[in-house]
C-alpha cells in the first residue's frame, strides 16, 4: 500500500502543478504541452485505482489524437500574446463561477461518501475483482449488455457531430484537376496512344 | 527492515537489473539493425555499403556514435530551447518504454500486463510529439513543415492500425502480448488435422490485415516510401534539420527503436512470436528468442527491401491510402472477422 501512496502522490502532484502552469504559462504551446502532462498524470493514477483499460484509451484517444490535433491548432494560429493578457480580467468572473460549481460538486461527491461509506457500495453494476473478471472485459460486460442502447446513441450523436463538422467545411471547387487512380489503371495502350503515321516533309 | 527488502528493494533491484539488460541489448541491435540497413540498401543499389571500421564495417555504428557524441551540439539562436532539447528526449524514451511490456520468450517480459498490446498502441500514439515538438522548437520553414506532415501521417495511419490490432484481439480474446502470441499455437493448421506449424500463426488467417499492418508500420515509423517528413528532396531533412551531434543522434535512435518495436510486434500478433515454425523436437530445442529474433529480422529485411525498391509516395496519394483505402478495407475485415467468429463460435 505504501508504494501505491508514493505513486498517487507523485501523480498527483505533477498533475496539480501543470495544470497550473497551463494558465500559467506564457507561450501556449507551453500551455498545451503542459496540458498533455496533465492527462499524462492523469492516466497514471486511473491505473493506481486498477482502471487500466481507461488509462490506456485516456492515453490513445486524448493525449495520441485530440492533443495533437490541439497542438497543430495553437501552432498554426498567430496568436498576440499582451492582447489575451488584457481581457484576463474581463472573463475572470466566468472563470471563477465554473470554479466554484466545479468544487460544489466535488464537496457533494466526496462529503456523500464520507457520510455514508455504503452509498458508494450500491452501485448497480459492482467492479469485479480483477482476479475474477478483466477490467477490459469487466466493461465490455457493462457497456454491450445493460447500456448497449445509449452506447449506441452515443455514437449516433458523435457520427453527427461529425458529419455537421464535414459539412461546415466542405466546399467543393470547381476547375480543379484531381487524380482518379481507378481510371488511370484502367487505361490501355488502345485508349491512351495514338500511332499516327507521319508522311517525311508534311508533318502532322 | 526485512520485509522491506524482501517486499520493495528486491523486486526493484531485479527489475532494474532486467530494464538494463533489456536496454543494452537493444541499443547493441538497432547499431545492427542500422548497419543492416544501410547495408542491403547498398547491396541493392551495387554498392559496397559502410566497409572500412571494423571486418565488412561491423563497427561502423559505434564509430557513427562516437563521433556524434563528440562533436558540438548547436542550437539556433530562435529555437525555443527548452523544447528543443526535450524533443530528442521524449522521442528516445517513449521508443524505448515499449519494450518493456514484449514478451521475447515465454515469461521472457518486463512488465506482463493485462493490457499489453493496448499500452503498445498508446505509447506509440505518443511518439508524434517528439516529432512536432522538434519541428516547433526549430523555429524554422523546413522542420515545422516535417512535422506537421508527419503528425498528420501518424494520426491517420494508426487508425487502420488500430483495426488491425482489433481484429486480432477479436481472434485472441485477450489483450495480454502473451496470450496473443500463445493463441497461434492452434489455428488452421491444427483445424485440418496437422501438428502446431507456422500455418497456424495469424499470417495465414488474417492474411489481408498482415499486409495492411506492413505498409501501416512502415508508413507510421516514417519509413521509405513513406518518409515524407524528412523527404531531403524537397524538406533536407525535415523535423531533423536544425538538429546536430547527440541529440541528433537521441532522434535517429527513437525512430530506429520504433521501427525495431514495429517488427517485434508484426512478429508477435502475425508470426507467433517465440513458437517455432514447425513442433517437432529439434526445432523446438532451439530457444524461443532464437526464433523470435530471426522473424523480427526477416520484417526488418522487409523493411529495408521496400525503402530500396519503392519511390517516396506523394503526400495526397498517402492520405488517400491511409483514409480511403486501408481505413474502410480494415473496418470490413473488422466486421467480417466478428461475424464469422460468432457463426463458428455458435456452431
Amino acid at each position: 500500500m505504501g508504494l501505491q501512496a508514493v505513486f498517487f502522490y507523485l501523480f498527483a502532484f505533477v498533475a496539480v502543478a501543470s495544470a497550473f502552469m497551463v494558465i500559467s504559462a506564457r507561450n501556449p504551446v507551453h500551455s498545451v504541452l503542459f496540458l498533455i502532462l496533465v492527462f499524462f498524470n492523469a492516466a497514471g493514477l486511473f491505473l493506481l485505482t486498477g482502471a487500466e483499460f481507461l488509462a490506456m484509451i485516456l492515453l490513445v484517444v486524448y493525449i495520441g489524437a485530440v492533443a495533437v490535433l490541439f497542438l497543430f491548432v495553437v501552432m498554426m494560429l498567430d496568436i498576440d500574446f499582451a492582447e489575451l493578457r488584457s481581457g484576463f480580467l474581463q472573463y475572470a468572473p466566468v472563470g471563477a463561477l465554473i470554479g466554484l460549481i466545479l468544487a460544489a460538486e466535488l464537496v457533494l461527491v466526496i462529503g456523500g461518501s464520507v457520510m455514508s461509506p455504503e452509498a458508494a457500495k450500491s452501485i448497480t453494476m459492482p467492479i469485479p475483482s480483477p482476479a475474477v473478471r478483466t477490467n477490459t472485459a469487466a466493461l465490455g460486460d457493462v457497456l454491450y449488455t445493460h447500456y448497449v442502447y445509449f452506447f449506441q446513441v452515443s455514437g449516433l450523436v458523435l457520427l453527427v457531430a461529425m458529419i455537421g463538422a464535414i459539412v461546415l467545411t466542405l466546399r467543393h471547387r470547381e476547375n480543379v484537376k484531381r487524380q482518379d487512380i481507378s481510371k488511370q489503371v484502367a487505361r490501355t495502350p488502345a485508349t491512351a496512344v495514338e500511332v499516327v503515321k507521319v508522311k517525311p516533309g508534311q508533318g502532322i | 527492515m526485512d520485509s522491506f527488502f524482501s517486499t520493495y528493494l528486491w523486486p526493484a533491484i531485479v527489475m532494474i537489473g532486467q530494464s538494463l539488460l533489456l536496454l543494452v541489448c537493444l541499443l547493441v541491435f538497432i547499431a545492427y539493425i542500422l548497419l543492416a540497413d544501410r547495408k542491403i540498401w547498398a547491396a541493392v543499389q551495387l554498392r559496397r555499403g559502410p566497409n572500412v571500421v571494423g571486418p565488412f564495417g561491423l563497427f561502423q555504428s559505434f564509430a557513427d556514435l562516437l563521433k556524434f557524441v563528440f562533436k558540438e551540439p548547436i542550437i539556433p539562436s530562435g529555437a525555443n530551447k527548452g523544447v528543443f532539447l526535450l524533443a530528442p528526449l521524449v522521442s528516445v524514451t517513449l521508443a524505448l518504454a515499449t519494450w518493456a511490456v514484449i514478451p521475447l520468450n515465454e515469461n521472457w517480459v518486463i512488465a506482463n500486463i493485462n493490457v499489453g498490446i493496448l499500452y503498445v498502441f498508446a505509447i506509440s500514439s505518443l511518439e508524434v510529439y517528439g516529432i512536432i515538438m522538434a519541428g516547433w522548437a526549430s523555429n524554422s520553414k523546413y522542420p515545422f513543415l516535417g512535422a506537421l506532415r508527419s503528425a498528420a501521417q501518424m494520426v491517420s495511419y494508426e487508425v487502420s492500425i488500430g483495426f488491425v490490432i482489433v481484429t486480432v484481439l477479436l481472434c485472441v480474446g485477450s489483450l495480454n502480448l502473451t496470450d496473443i502470441v500463445l493463441a497461434q499455437k492452434s489455428g488452421i493448421g491444427t483445424m485440418v488435422g496437422l501438428p502446431s506449424s507456422f500455418l497456424d500463426w495469424h499470417w495465414l488467417v488474417l492474411f489481408p490485415m498482415f499486409i495492411i499492418f506492413f505498409i501501416s508500420a512502415l508508413a507510421e515509423t516514417n519509413r521509405p516510401p513513406f518518409d515524407l517528413p524528412e523527404a531531403e528532396s524537397e524538406l533536407v531533412a525535415g523535423y531533423m534539420v536544425e538538429y546536430a551531434s547527440a541529440p541528433y543522434m537521441m532522434l535517429m535512435l527513437g525512430e530506429y527503436a520504433a521501427i525495431l518495436l514495429m517488427c517485434a510486434l508484426t512478429t508477435i500478433l502475425f508470426l507467433g512470436g517465440w513458437l517455432p515454425p514447425v513442433d517437432v523436437w529439434f526445432l523446438n530445442w532451439v530457444p524461443g528468442i532464437i526464433w523470435f529474433l530471426l522473424k523480427a529480422s526477416f520484417i526488418f529485411f522487409m523493411f529495408a527491401m521496400v525503402k530500396a525498391f519503392v519511390p517516396r509516395y506523394r503526400y495526397d496519394q498517402l492520405m488517400r491510402l491511409g483514409w480511403k483505402v486501408f481505413l474502410p478495407l480494415s473496418l470490413v475485415m473488422v466486421i467480417i472477422t466478428a461475424f464469422v467468429l460468432k457463426l463458428t463460435a455458435g456452431a
